[in-house]
């Protein structure tokens, strides 16, 4: 066959390539380990930080600095970046309604939805703890992190799926609202501004697990004769999670929150999955998305992306400045 | 062929410095990484020409005959390159096989599903393929405009007569003639069961009239079953069958000429016409009492996907669905499909009877970048009759609009349905507007204007503002000039002034499960007035 010859040589030539930049690659690691390895005296120290930090450093900037600068610049341009058009595409953000909403619902997202993670984390955390058995429970509630955020929306998606009320329903929580004696539930995709909650819900799910893990961890961490102490004076129940469990792993709450809220900030596959942005449902990591790719607006991505990489700026600066805290600490 | 190593070869290593610096060990790691940013960059020759050269003039005879006219270029290569994945693009390979064995010309097929955004790329870096098969004007008038297309031999010219002058000009750029049409498709269907029309009677009408006349009979019988169902749901694409929805009537109501218009944004979506051609779609697609079998209100139409919404049609909640003929695919795989079967299609009447056959729909187009001798052999054999028969003939699921092919050769009777509608001369041929009208239109608010239609039921006012109001500032030196005039003589879409790479209908109909899966990352020029 013709077709298979020429697939077959495709792949050789391929393979050929590879096994040369593969001995390329292993020739140059070679020099480079033997320069390094044979300087010494004074510029060996300079060397060394060179050969340690330059890839790193290289990295970074071919694969953060550069792609920023240019979305910063191309967020003053047109949309097709043809001409300077300074601060339009923000007062466009700003200003335009259905923006504005996609604004307000990124910003309840970013409230709501780490903070039932967490909160459901922590009493989930506590309550595992005393259980036997735990790790089995564990593992069953850390089990959704493994799932994409893809993979959960269309779970979920089956789960909220609505038919007439005359119809048979196939949607989970269409069928327990009627059992519970709702006779007609609503389309959920449909109902505004429910539908923004039962997306916060997926995140919620995927996220409590890993909450859970993190501060189960924390929980056991809390020294014995702290809580010990605090028993004999006779703190119980409430008032030692109050002031003894939840001030030794503070730090890590913190963590645990900005950590699912810079998850937060970027969720745009579940938007995207389940509902397309559409039904008052759009977040800011989506609407970019549909600007840049499927509008063709850079201008306007652009200025959305600038606004959501502002937004989580301060958000990760805080999480690191908490987490070296914490180290620290220990 | 001979691969050419893009990087020096190993040389032997030197030793390593009697003295070990345990130090420095981990410097391996680092530069092992750096080296790998480096070599990340080097690239693939793939190339190859096959063969010794030179037919010279050969002679064909028996079996090869009939491929006489391409004869004498023997032993050369020429590469093809489109969005057609495997299996479907096995057929293309078949039908062509016997030219190539005749001919000594090798066609070397290469699918992407990534092709939309790939072949900008390719063009503009001085890898293009020599063919590229093109599904939307759109891609074709950018790449048009980058220089590297060739214009077609005369033979290919030629063979283009046996196709509906309107195919020419979706071909053509600035009224130039580039790209020979290869396939096409139809939109204007609407999918019934000829099992249930035929246990209550029904008839399949033939008339716009007589579909609403039906409509209204069936809503009226009861039993549970409501005439029409219908899905828009699609990911980020939601919204598109709507638009369809819209095309047609547009298309049904006033024929090809406001079709162009509309298209080309001489009229606009706030023009009584289109407002009109709402509120039909209104009484059709959101008339409470015929909407929406077997999933429950109008608003349900935003929420079920366009994959799921004839499945009520097989138990009998829902009698028809509006869908394109690439929908077959979804049918369950047992589905006797026919006229007689489970499950068949009737065209779509024109919603006013003075419109003769309108037939919505999409093609793809054989675009060259080189005129060798080869190439135009190629070219020529690919816009004939002969290898449209051939492709039919090989596998169902491929209707040509070439009017040279022989009609009985259509096995499967979608695939036959949607010939003779594509093929009579008489019908109004218009392309898939939402994908000639630009992306931000087009692909953004039209969309979602008329999903918000449907699941808000916001006002027809509304939502025709809202698909007009979007139109983004404009100015700039790369711009294109704004539109021109409503020229008497040019009354068909000049698609030249719009740079998008989409084609959704040609992306879902091969992957039907998730059409939108494919967002090309070129970009558009600005919209040249409000739409």
């Amino acid at each position: 066959m013709s077709l298979a010859a020429g697939a077959w040589g495709d792949a050789m030539v391929k393979f050929g390539n590879g096994l040369g930049a593969i001995a390329g690659f292993v020739g140059i690691l070679l020099l480079v380990f033997l320069v390094a390895g044979r300087a010494s005296g004074r510029i060996a120290r300079p060397l060394a930080v060179l050969v340690l930090l330059g890839p790193a450093l290289v990295l970074l900037l071919v694969g953060l600095v550069a792609p920023l600068v240019r979305t910063v610049y191309l967020s003053l341009y047109s949309d097709d970046s043809s001409r300077f058009v300074g601060g339009e595409n923000f007062g466009w953000a700003f200003t335009t309604g259905s923006v504005r909403e996609v604004l307000v619902n990124t910003l309840l997202w970013l409230v709501i939805a780490p903070l039932a993670a967490t909160g459901l984390g922590l009493v989930l955390a506590l309550l595992v703890d005393r259980m036997r058995g735990q790790a089995v429970y564990k593992s069953l509630i850390f089990m959704p992190m493994a799932i994409s955020l893809v993979g959960a929306s269309i779970i979920f998606k089956f789960v909220y799926e609505s038919r007439d009320h005359s119809q048979r329903q196939i949607g989970l929580l269409s069928q327990l609202a009627i059992w519970l004696g709702w006779d007609d539930p609503p389309n959920w995709m449909l109902a505004q501004p429910l539908n923004t909650f039962l997306l916060m819900a997926v995140m919620v799910w995927v996220q409590t697990g890993f909450a859970m893990v993190v501060l189960s961890a924390a929980i056991k961490a809390i020294p014995d004769e702290v809580t010990e102490a605090a028993r004999l004076d006779g703190a119980q129940g409430l008032r030692l999670f109050r002031h003894i469990t939840v001030p030794m792993i503070r730090t890590t709450v913190v963590v645990v929150l900005t950590t699912v809220m810079i998850t937060t900030l970027k969720a745009f596959d579940i938007v995207r999955t389940m509902t397309g942005g559409n039904f008052g449902t759009q977040v800011l990591a989506n609407e970019m998305y549909s600007q840049s790719f499927v509008q063709f607006n850079t201008g306007r991505g652009s200025a959305l992306a600038v606004i959501l990489f502002l937004a989580v700026l301060p958000l990760v600066a805080y999480n690191i400045l908490q987490l070296r805290k914490e180290r620290a600490v220990r | 062929m001979t691969p050419t190593p893009t990087v020096p070869s190993t040389t032997v290593p030197p030793p390593f410095p009697a003295r070990p610096r345990r130090r420095r060990r981990p410097l391996a790691a680092v530069a092992l990484l750096a080296v790998a940013a480096l070599t990340a960059a080097c690239s693939n020759s793939t190339d190859s020409s096959g063969g010794s050269g030179g037919g010279g003039n050969q002679t064909l005879s028996g079996d090869c005959a009939r491929y006489q006219p391409y004869a004498g270029h023997g032993g050369t290569t020429v590469t093809v390159f489109a969005s057609i994945l495997s299996p479907e693009s096995d057929n293309l390979e078949k039908s062509w096989a016997d030219f190539s064995r005749c001919t000594g010309i090798r066609i070397s097929y290469e699918g992407s599903n990534d092709f939309e955004s790939q072949l900008p790329v390719r063009v503009s870096g001085g890898n293009a393929p020599d063919f590229a098969i093109v599904p939307q004007p759109g891609l074709l008038a950018q790449m048009v405009k980058s220089g590297k297309v060739v214009k077609p031999p005369q033979q290919t010219v030629a063979n283009q007569e046996k196709w509906s002058p309107v195919w020419k000009t979706y071909g053509s750029v600035n009224g130039t003639f580039y790209a020979a049409p290869m396939s096409a498709n139809m939109k204007s269907l609407v999918w019934y069961s000829p099992k249930t029309f035929k246990q209550a009677g029904y008839e399949v009408p033939k008339t716009w009239a007589d579909l609403m006349a039906l409509s209204d009979r069936i809503a009226k019988a009861g039993g549970g079953a409501k005439p029409w169902c219908g899905g828009i749901s699609s990911g980020t694409a939601t919204g598109w069958p709507a638009t369809d929805w819209l095309e047609e009537v547009v298309l049904g109501t006033y024929g090809g000429e406001v079709y162009d218009q509309w298209v080309n944004h001489q009229v606009k979506f706030s023009d009584p016409k289109i407002a009109a051609a709402m509120r039909t779609v209104a009484d059709w697609m959101q008339n409470p009492a015929w909407v929406n079998g077997g999933y429950g209100d109008v608003k349900s139409i935003a929420t079920t996907t366009f994959q799921d919404a004839g499945a009520p049609i097989l138990t009998g909640k829902c009698l028809m669905l509006q869908q394109a003929s690439f929908y077959k695919a979804q049918w369950p795989k047992d589905t006797k499909i026919g006229p007689d079967g489970d499950i068949f299609a009737f065209h779509l009447p024109a919603v006013d009877p003075s419109v003769p056959n309108p037939v919505e729909g999409g093609g793809e187009f054989l675009t060259a970048f080189a005129s060798r001798p080869e190439v135009q052999a190629v070219q020529n054999y690919l816009s004939s009759a002969d290898w449209a028969s051939s492709r039919v003939r090989t596998a169902t699921g491929w209707v040509s609009a070439n009017q040279g092919v022989d009609k009985s050769l259509y096995t499967d009777p979608i695939d036959r349905l949607s010939a003779d509608a594509l093929t009579d001369p008489a019908a109004t041929f218009r392309f898939d507007g939402s994908d000639l009208m630009p992306a931000a239109v087009g692909a953004g608010q039209e969309w979602k204007s008329l999903t918000a239609w449907f699941a808000e039921g916001q006002s027809i006012q509304k939502t025709g503002r809202g698909a007009r109001r979007r139109a983004p500032p404009r100015g700039g030196g790369a711009r294109p000039p704004p539109p021109p005039p409503p020229a008497p003589s040019s009354r068909l879409l000049p698609p030249a002034r719009f740079h998008r790479p989409r084609g959704f209908a040609a992306a879902v109909r091969r992957v039907p499960s998730f059409g939108s899966a494919r967002l090309p990352v070129a970009l558009v020029p600005g919209i040249p007035a409000s739409w």
